[in-house]
């Protein structure tokens, strides 16, 4: 892989500093490009005013927004519904993951009971078989449950939210347990001595102490949330109900005859705020990661 | 809270329970009354939904779930007034929706790969019966007109069926026709008490709804149906089906054949033709069998399987290999610019990863994908259609979506060396290869094994880049189930359960079972090897 070789040495400095530093830029610049081939090119053709994949091969040659306007307002592609459920579905499941996993991980972490090790056991082994796996038995269990109660069944985001709990104490509570076993205990041994019970320690002391894990957390659930398209394309049946996953996957199923622009408008839309958050959180992330052996 | 250890058990059993007291003395002084006033909201809101699950549940007499719910309300309620179950109090909300969504489905999982569930086997036998002999029904040749009038009663349609005798009968096809008070005008019922009755309009605009329905004449599946094909007179119709119940018996009253319920899930006639929909039994290891065995299913499970194992292990090869060499290249600290070069490479990992293999997807297109028409200047390489070629680019596509993860990963593990290791061995006299080889690579290897374990599992379910690039395709025509030469084992199990003519539920659990046993033969290696189940001692 060594580019050094293949160049040649023109002048000593140069050679010394292609040896040196030189190659290291040269790869990165070929990473940068292969990383940057399809971000370049699902902008350009967001911004391509017409509509077919092969009128997206010259990059930039047309700018205008007329994509944007398209799948925002195209009444049967309801893109703004597919964005809303998409926030809502993700945003809740991630704000109940983190609560559910920090009540968890706090019981784990502070008190030693009977089954303690047999739970924190169970977590490690439960997140090896993901939700997926079950899909089928997913789908007959909420149609089922659709049979009586009609709100949490099939085609529903409620019952949607409630399957993804069920991941809710998996990889995420164990990446809590390890950070909240850093915040020294004589913290919450000092505040029960000034007479703090445990629910007032845990809610007014200990997660403002983990907030930055509880933000990772929240992240990677809202990620793998958005990216879920298995259980939410069996579980949301009708169109006005789906995520951003199953709506912009069948809007490009057959990639000739879709209106190529206006996907990588709605992509990119899509891929914004995660983007986003992600960069900004990204040490944290990157640190949460390596702890936690996620992806 | 930490345990003592101490070398006299019966001062330590003292001890605890001092101690217990001594808590319980604190929780009561601190529980200030708005907490208080919270926690019965909260378990006034979960005891209301329960009441209300039951009240609708003994509707559907579904006495098993009742009792289930009952005993789990009745365990969240003793958690959260007890003072003793402390650490429950804290587990149980997490712990009931793991049990539902993830054990329990689980399990059902199983259970689902020993019945024939599927497309033609949906429910009960009794529903099977009712929809074979409504599917077969035929007007009555001297049928009286019935007048009738289209009711509602919420969104459920219903016909309000008047008898050459005058009296009115009402019911809906999930109902059979009973008596009901109704009003006449002139010798046709229009109105009953509890039902809207339908304006012509309404009829009109649901005219294809209200033409389909068939009110049963009683319970007696053989006595037939009312239909009515304009919304305004009703006939009777009969179903050329005869059920004898005794017997178990279906007859086709035309051609006089008797089908029979032989044990298969559907009524069966002695040449072997078979009525559906049947109903859902257990099949035993039936589905397991056919998998293995039948030869059009055999082939695909173990190209299926190989290749799903090739990808995992090719994905996280290619992706460390990677990314450990990025991780080097740009692990100096002379390098100028090294924060813009990983954030531009991070990019690929940031982005939702269903997006990016769409896009790859646009991009490989053959015809008219950006590689072949630019990069590669018209060229007509089959990116996604030629069975070699597709698994190559879902690699590289994996690649992609890959390597920053490594790379992060590898760069932290690489920072996490100290300095005084290098130092050390350059002083005694090693090259720097020498140095890599021998020395950081295996410190990196330790900390990054269980991280590559995890990736490998991760990538054997890594459902989204398969079905978003090439949809398992190019399809494998031969096979009788929608399966590809680049499907995975999980997109295997989609696509036999949910996508094509027929739904096979149980055949795609089996399969599920199968990945159940090979993830866990590997979760089961990968604990013994890496021992992190050891550090959960403390």
């Amino acid at each position: 892989m060594s580019a050094a070789v293949d160049l040649p040495v023109r002048r000593r400095t140069f050679g010394r500093w292609f040896a040196d530093t030189g190659w290291r830029h040269l790869v990165g610049l070929v990473m940068v490009a292969f990383s940057l081939l399809p971000i370049v090119f699902v902008f350009s053709s967001s911004l391509n005013p017409q509509g077919t994949l092969t009128g997206s091969n010259a990059l930039f040659s047309k700018i205008g927004i007329d994509s944007y306007v398209r799948i925002l307002t195209d009444p049967k592609v309801p893109f703004p519904m597919w964005f809303a459920n998409t926030l809502i579905i993700a945003g809740i499941t991630a704000i109940a993951t983190v609560f559910l996993g920090a009540l968890a991980a706090y019981a784990f972490s502070r008190m030693r009971f009977t089954g303690r090790r047999f739970g924190l056991i169970t977590i490690v082994v439960v997140q090896m078989f993901p939700q997926l796996l079950a899909v089928v038995a997913i789908f007959l269990l909420l149609s089922t449950i659709g049979d009586w109660f009609p709100a949490l069944g099939l085609n529903t985001r409620l019952g949607l939210i409630l399957v993804y709990l069920g991941g809710a104490l998996g990889v995420n509570t164990y990446l809590m347990y390890g950070f909240f076993n850093t915040v020294p205990q004589s913290i919450d041994e000092a505040a029960r001595i000034d007479g703090a019970g445990h629910a007032r320690v845990f809610f007014t002391i200990i997660l403002r102490l983990v907030a930055p894990i509880l933000a990772v957390v929240a992240l990677l659930s809202f990620i793998a949330t958005v990216n879920e398209f298995v259980i939410a394309s069996v579980v949301l049946i009708d169109t006005e109900q789906q995520t951003l996953a199953v709506g912009l996957t069948k809007l490009v199923s057959n990639p000739r005859y879709a209106d190529w622009s206006a996907f990588s408008a709605g992509a990119v839309m899509s891929a914004l705020p995660v983007v986003a958050l992600f960069l900004f959180l990204q040490k944290y992330i990157v640190g949460g990661l390596t702890a936690g052996a996620v992806k | 809270m930490t345990d003592t250890q101490t070398a006299d058990p019966a001062s330590d059993a003292r001890r605890t329970r001092r101690r217990r007291q001594a808590e319980q003395l604190a929780e009561r002084a601190s529980g200030g009354v708005r907490a208080l006033v919270l926690k019965l909201l909260l378990l006034g809101i979960v005891d209301a939904i329960a009441v209300y699950a039951v009240l609708v549940l003994i509707g559907f007499e579904q006495w098993v779930v009742i009792g289930v719910i009952a005993v789990v309300t009745a365990i969240v309620n003793w958690v959260y007034f007890s003072r003793r179950a402390l650490p429950a109090k804290y587990l149980t909300p997490g712990v009931v929706f793991l049990v539902l969504f993830q054990v329990f489905v689980l399990v059902y999982t199983g259970y689902v790969a020993f019945t024939n569930y599927g497309t033609g086997h949906n429910g009960s036998k009794e529903q099977a019966v009712a929809s074979l002999m409504a599917s077969a029904l035929e007007r009555v040749p001297d049928s009286p007109t019935y007048p009738v009038t289209v009711v509602q009663q919420g969104d459920e349609l219903g016909l309000l069926v008047t008898t050459p005798e005058g009296d009115a009968l009402v019911g809906t096809s999930e109902r059979p026709l009973e008596p009901v008070d109704a009003e006449f005008d002139g010798d046709r019922a229009v109105s009953a008490p509890g039902w809207t009755s339908l304006q012509f309009a309404e009829v009109l605009q649901r005219q294809s709804e209200v033409s389909e329905l068939a009110v049963p004449y009683s319970d007696d599946p053989n006595d037939g149906a009312i239909r009515t094909p304009d919304g305004s007179n009703g006939y009777r119709y009969t179903s050329s089906l005869e059920y004898d119940e005794a017997a178990g018996t279906l007859t086709d009253t035309e051609s006089g054949k008797v089908y029979r319920d032989t044990g298969v899930g559907a009524f069966t006639a002695d040449d072997g033709t078979q009525l559906l929909p049947g109903w859902q039994i257990t099949v035993g290891f039936d589905n397991f069998v056919r998998a293995v065995t039948d030869q059009r299913l055999a082939g695909p499970l173990v190209y299926v399987t190989l290749w799903t194992f090739a990808f995992a292990l090719i994905s996280v090869a290619s992706t460390f290999f990677l990314g450990l060499f990025l991780a080097i290249a740009f692990n100096n600290a002379r390098m100028r610019g090294r924060q813009v070069y990983r954030v531009l490479m991070i990019l690929p990992y940031a982005i939702p990863s269903f997006l990016s293999a769409l896009v790859w997807a646009g991009m490989m297109n053959q015809s008219f994908g950006f590689l072949n028409e630019v990069i590669f200047g018209g060229a007509s390489i089959p990116w996604l259609t030629d069975p070699v070629m597709a698994k190559i680019s879902i690699l590289i596509v994996n690649l992609w979506l890959g390597f920053p993860y490594m790379f992060l990963v590898c760069t932290g593990a690489l920072q996490s060396i100290p300095d005084e290791l290098q130092e050390a061995a350059t002083m005694d006299g090693a090259r720097p290869w020498a140095v890599f080889r021998l020395i950081k690579l295996p410190l990196l290897l330790v900390s990054v094994a269980p991280l590559l374990i995890a990736s490998f599992a991760f990538n054997f379910n890594n459902f989204n880049v398969v079905y978003m690039l090439t949809d398992g395709g190019p399809r494998d025509s031969a096979a009788p189930i929608p399966v590809g030469y680049t499907d995975i084992l999980i997109s295997m199990v989609y696509k036999v359960a949910f996508t094509g003519q027929t739904r096979d539920y149980g055949l795609a659990s089996a399969y599920s079972i199968i990945i159940f046993i090979v993830v866990a033969v590997i979760s089961i290696i990968a604990f013994r090897r890496t021992k992190s189940l050891e550090e959960l001692n403390g």
